[in-house]
């Protein structure tokens, strides 16, 4: 990371400023998506809490957690997708062919299927049930031109075939009369991208797109998801629980747990140098090989026990229940501790820990911390 | 106990053929090799991976081991015995001797059934006396769980919990041989430690063999001593852990090892463009 | 329908903590669909013991009478205490249910699971002669039987059985089919259980809740084949009471006395709403997912 670009000290100077619903979309501002204070829940459970990040043109940023830690969930509250019961607050701008003069979580359904697969779009895991099984998957791909109006019937056929390329299926032409059936899994993701590209989005979110898919085929389709968006210098938020993969394709990552963002930095510093205990666990659990080379057996670290049930994370550091690390000051939120300087504001570079790794005690702990240590361990007993 | 000079378990040419349902009245039905001409030993005690993708053929491999399924020629020895022309009643001894683990830690636990009755089952199944109930509080706590975890259902165990109960109950009829099919492909990063750490341990303490399927190289890699990598129903390459990493012989092996997504190498920089490239040599840019 | 509190939300598949597990709770189907089943069975049991006149025995009083004290429900055309054909009554809409779903799914049951664990022709040929079962109309196989046998409640419940089986074998293989295919099984051979072993403690109890379903709704169709039945003359003989008879008898009369076609016609639909809100509950009440939480 250089020094930024003097377009985003304006980025860094809105530190600080707590107002929601700035006017974006300057001349010159190339967010893409931003996230400000989301929270999500259902009536009697919060399930995420001040989800805040932006994306800019061109970049493509990881969001790595375990199951239920509240990642796709994010996603579909920025696609609109939340399901029944679900309620969204806080605000999500996105600039794709317009500025972002309007929050999206006040925008009409109507409004949002317009976005959806034009400005923003969206690949899933599963790439059979993302496919309607009774429709050639050329028309699939022309269908979703045709609802957004960027292609004539006959431009959107012919584009067909070149997206079908462009996503590396072989003999285009033919293929694009075949039924998701008669095709694998790995070109059947291809054609679930084919479809989310279609209308060169400013906005591709990828929920595990290679997780059903085999080592070699899952080679292929993240190479093709990069150039994708690279060529269309869309932003990316690259949803995963395979850290290898988001250090792979990613250069910036937001680690999530317990429905907040822990930690987040460019993938380097943060894979290299973790300071959130979470993430320090991620990394060392999934670490099967050790960086010199092999392992001992058995001696694989991991973290205590199970990701809590939805709605059932501790007060305070989500994260404290299993972390061993944690004692009474982890009760109170910890507050976003910046680690540097980053174009995309401090909350893109930082993390939320009381006793983050890579410090010395006397550093992480205040002393009036210190002092009530043991004090009041079994009040926050009866809490949790 | 059978001489201590047979291997655990020996392959020998097996094929399985699978017939697809008729698609014509006048041709015959179209046939799927799903293994072909595999031939493998595995020695007692030893930690034994079987690598491939979907299609490879592995998991067909792995029921022929097990004697839920008959190989369409060639041989299936376990310890010395053959496992493959037997009728499925007459395998009481192969269920005594080998136990499995599976991938699904949801579909593989009955959910009408109380974790103890489940743990218990392969010892009613097989007619073993004894006191069930004790034993089957000593397996939970071999395996890390609390023993009243015996009066609950499976669902209300997390994944790792669940394969817990899975190894549980594999360990319940005092196998020597432990059979593992992606274990822990179905489970979260911080959880898959857990349980392979437990896999381990067993494995160690209780002196088994272990065969140990799964897609993924970099999992295979840790647990164990020797891995057969499959392709389309054959074995193309067989090899010491470290060598086959070091010096992968077949061409298919080193596709499969450039591919896998590594996070030293990420660090490093390589880019999903290298991977790409790796899997598919030959393909064009 | 779902138990579940708090509705998960997508992509935040809680856990389930290894919570404590209470007991079984009952749930509001189970309780009002058990309580009208069990009003129609202690209609059936007090008429063994009491009715306020006896039986189809023709009294000397006003045919036509509405509900009043002497006789709670009215009198019929044939100046019968209708309260104490309704009590009779409810005696053979149990037995026409049982015997009509016992046939079903006694027979059904182990064809659907043979169907469904036994592999190649003998499965075929379990489901295809299901097929042509199918193909034979309930009603006319009754009609069928009580032209061979002679019109009695019995047999006419055997033909409505008979006609039910396919759906049972149908069912039940069908869920048969999706539990062999789940690691469990795979788990129980690997432990060395018997196919019989099997079909008992993994594909019986994992089929249960779709067969109480199917049971229910076929407890439905029985009452109301019964009563299309005497309607037609065929099942129930005259001089013995069913509701199906009652409302068959009162036809003529449905305008001057709509009661008597009211009383037994509110009495079958009760009936058959109750067995089905039952079979939904039993079926959630066995399901250990839904308990204590």
């Amino acid at each position: 990371m250089s020094a930024p670009a003097p377009e985003f000290d304006r980025g860094n100077a809105r530190h600080g400023d707590d107002s929601r619903g700035r006017k974006r979309g300057m001349p010159g501002d190339r967010t893409v998506l931003a996230v400000e204070g989301l929270d999500v829940g259902t009536r009697h459970t919060p399930l995420l809490h001040d989800v805040t990040f932006s994306l800019h043109r061109g970049e493509r940023v990881g969001l790595i957690g375990e199951s239920g830690s509240g990642k796709s969930l994010t996603a579909l509250a920025v696609m609109g997708l939340l399901g029944e019961g679900l309620r969204a607050g806080g605000d999500v701008r996105l600039s794709g062919r317009t500025a972002a003069t309007r929050n999206l979580l006040d925008v009409g359904e109507r409004e949002m299927a317009r976005l959806r697969g034009d400005a923003m779009s969206m690949v899933f895991q599963e790439p059979m049930t993302a496919l309607n099984p009774t429709m050639r998957v050329g028309a699939q791909v022309a269908e979703v031109m045709r609802i957004h109006g960027t292609q004539s019937t006959t431009g959107a056929r012919r584009r067909v075939v070149e997206l079908l390329d462009q996503v590396g299926l072989p003999d285009p032409a033919h293929l694009a009369r075949s039924y998701p059936h008669e095709l694998s899994g790995g070109q059947r993701q291809r054609v679930v991208l084919a479809i989310a590209l279609a209308n060169d989005p400013a906005l591709l979110i990828c929920d595990e797109p290679t997780t059903a898919l085999d080592v070699t085929v899952q080679a292929t389709v993240l190479d093709l998801v990069v150039r994708g968006v690279e060529e269309r210098d869309a932003a990316m938020l690259f949803i995963t629980h395979d850290l290898a993969v988001v250090a792979t394709v990613c250069e910036r990552v937001l680690v999530m747990y317990g429905g907040r963002i822990v930690e987040a930095g460019p993938v380097a510093e943060v894979f290299g140098d973790p300071r959130h205990r979470y993430t320090q666990g991620l990394i060392a659990a999934s670490d099967l090989v050790g960086e010199g080379g092999r392992r001992g057996r058995a001696a694989l670290p991991t973290i205590p026990g199970t990701v809590p049930a939805a709605g059932r994370f501790p007060d305070g550091c989500v994260f404290r229940s299993r972390c061993d690390h944690a004692n009474d000051l982890c009760a109170s939120l910890p507050p976003w501790t910046p680690r540097g300087e980053h174009p995309a504001g401090d909350r893109a570079y930082g993390f939320a820990c009381h006793h983050p790794a890579g410090e010395r005690p006397s550093h992480s702990t205040s002393p009036a911390g210190a002092l009530a240590e043991g004090s009041t361990v079994e009040m926050e007993q009866h809490r949790g | 106990m059978a001489d201590p000079d047979t291997p655990a378990i020996e392959l020998r040419e097996v094929y399985r053929d699978f017939r697809r349902p008729r698609t014509s009245l006048r041709e015959a039905p179209p046939v799927v090799r799903a293994v072909r001409d595999v031939s493998l030993t595995v020695g007692r005690g030893e930690r034994f991976g079987i690598v491939g993708e979907s299609g490879s053929g592995k998991s067909t491999l792995l029921r022929l081991i097990c004697g839920l399924d008959r190989p369409t020629s060639g041989e299936v020895l376990v310890e010395g015995r053959s496992v493959g022309d037997q009728p499925h009643r007459r395998l009481g001894w192969l269920r005594e001797r080998l136990q499995l683990v599976f991938q699904d830690p949801m579909s593989s636990l009955d959910p009408r059934m109380r974790v103890r009755d489940i743990v218990a089952e392969p010892l009613v199944a097989q007619g073993i006396g004894g006191d069930h109930t004790r034993r089957v509080r000593e397996l939970l706590e071999r395996v890390g769980l609390d023993p009243e975890a015996a009066d609950r259902y499976p669902h209300q165990f997390s994944g790792g919990q669940r394969q817990r109960i899975s190894v549980a109950r594999a360990l319940a009829p005092d196998p020597d041989i432990l059979v593992a099919d992606e274990p822990v492909s179905a489970l979260d990063v911080s959880v898959r430690a857990q349980v392979l750490n437990l896999v381990d341990e067993v494995v160690e303490g209780l002196d088994l063999t272990l065969v140990f399927v799964s897609h993924d190289l970099s999992v295979v890699r840790h647990v164990c001593d020797r891995i057969a990598v499959m392709q389309a129903g054959e074995v193309v390459e067989v090899g010491e852990t470290e060598q086959l990493f070091a010096e992968p012989q077949h061409a298919y092996t080193r596709s499969l090892l450039a591919a896998i997504p590594d996070l030293h190498a990420a660090l490093a920089g390589r880019t999903a463009q290298d991977l790409a490239r790796g899997a598919s040599p030959d393909a064009p840019d | 329908m779902s138990e579940i509190q708090g509705a998960p939300a997508q992509g935040l598949e809680g856990q389930a903590a290894a919570g404590g597990s209470s007991g079984r709770r009952l749930n509001p189907s189970l309780l009002i669909g058990g309580g009208i089943v069990a009003v129609v069975v202690v209609l059936a049991l007090v008429s063994y013991v009491w009715t306020p006149y006896t039986p189809m025995r023709v009294l000397a009083v006003e045919p036509y009478q509405t509900p009043n004290a002497e006789h709670w429900l009215g009198t019929d055309r044939l100046r019968r205490d209708v309260f104490t054909q309704i009590l009779v009554g409810a005696r053979t809409t149990l037995y026409v249910g049982f015997v009509a779903v016992g046939v079903a799914a006694l027979v059904g049951v182990p064809l659907g699971i043979l169907a469904a664990m036994s592999p190649g022709w003998l499965g075929q040929l379990v489901m295809r002669s299901n097929d042509v079962l199918l193909a034979f109309p309930a009603l006319l196989l009754a009609i069928m039987f009580a032209a061979l046998y002679g019109g009695s409640t019995r047999v006419a419940m055997i033909a409505i059985g008979i006609a039910t089986i396919p759906a049972f074998a149908r069912i039940t293989r069908s869920g048969a089919l999706g539990v062999m295919k789940t690691e469990y099984v795979v788990a129980a051979r690997a432990a060395g259980r018997s196919p019989l072993g099997i079909a008992v403690r993994h594909v019986i109890p994992n089929v249960a809740g779709l067969i109480i379903v199917q049971a229910s709704v076929s407890f439905a169709i029985a009452i109301l084949a019964e009563a299309a039945l005497a309607y037609l003359g065929l099942g129930t003989p005259t001089g013995q009471a069913s509701w199906g008879r009652m409302l068959y008898e009162a036809q003529t009369t449905l305008r001057s006395a709509p009661h008597l076609a009211l009383i037994p016609g509110g009495a079958i639909a009760l009936s058959v709403l109750g067995f089905n809100l039952f079979g939904d509950g039993l079926r959630d009440w066995l399901d250990p997912k839904l308990e204590g939480r």
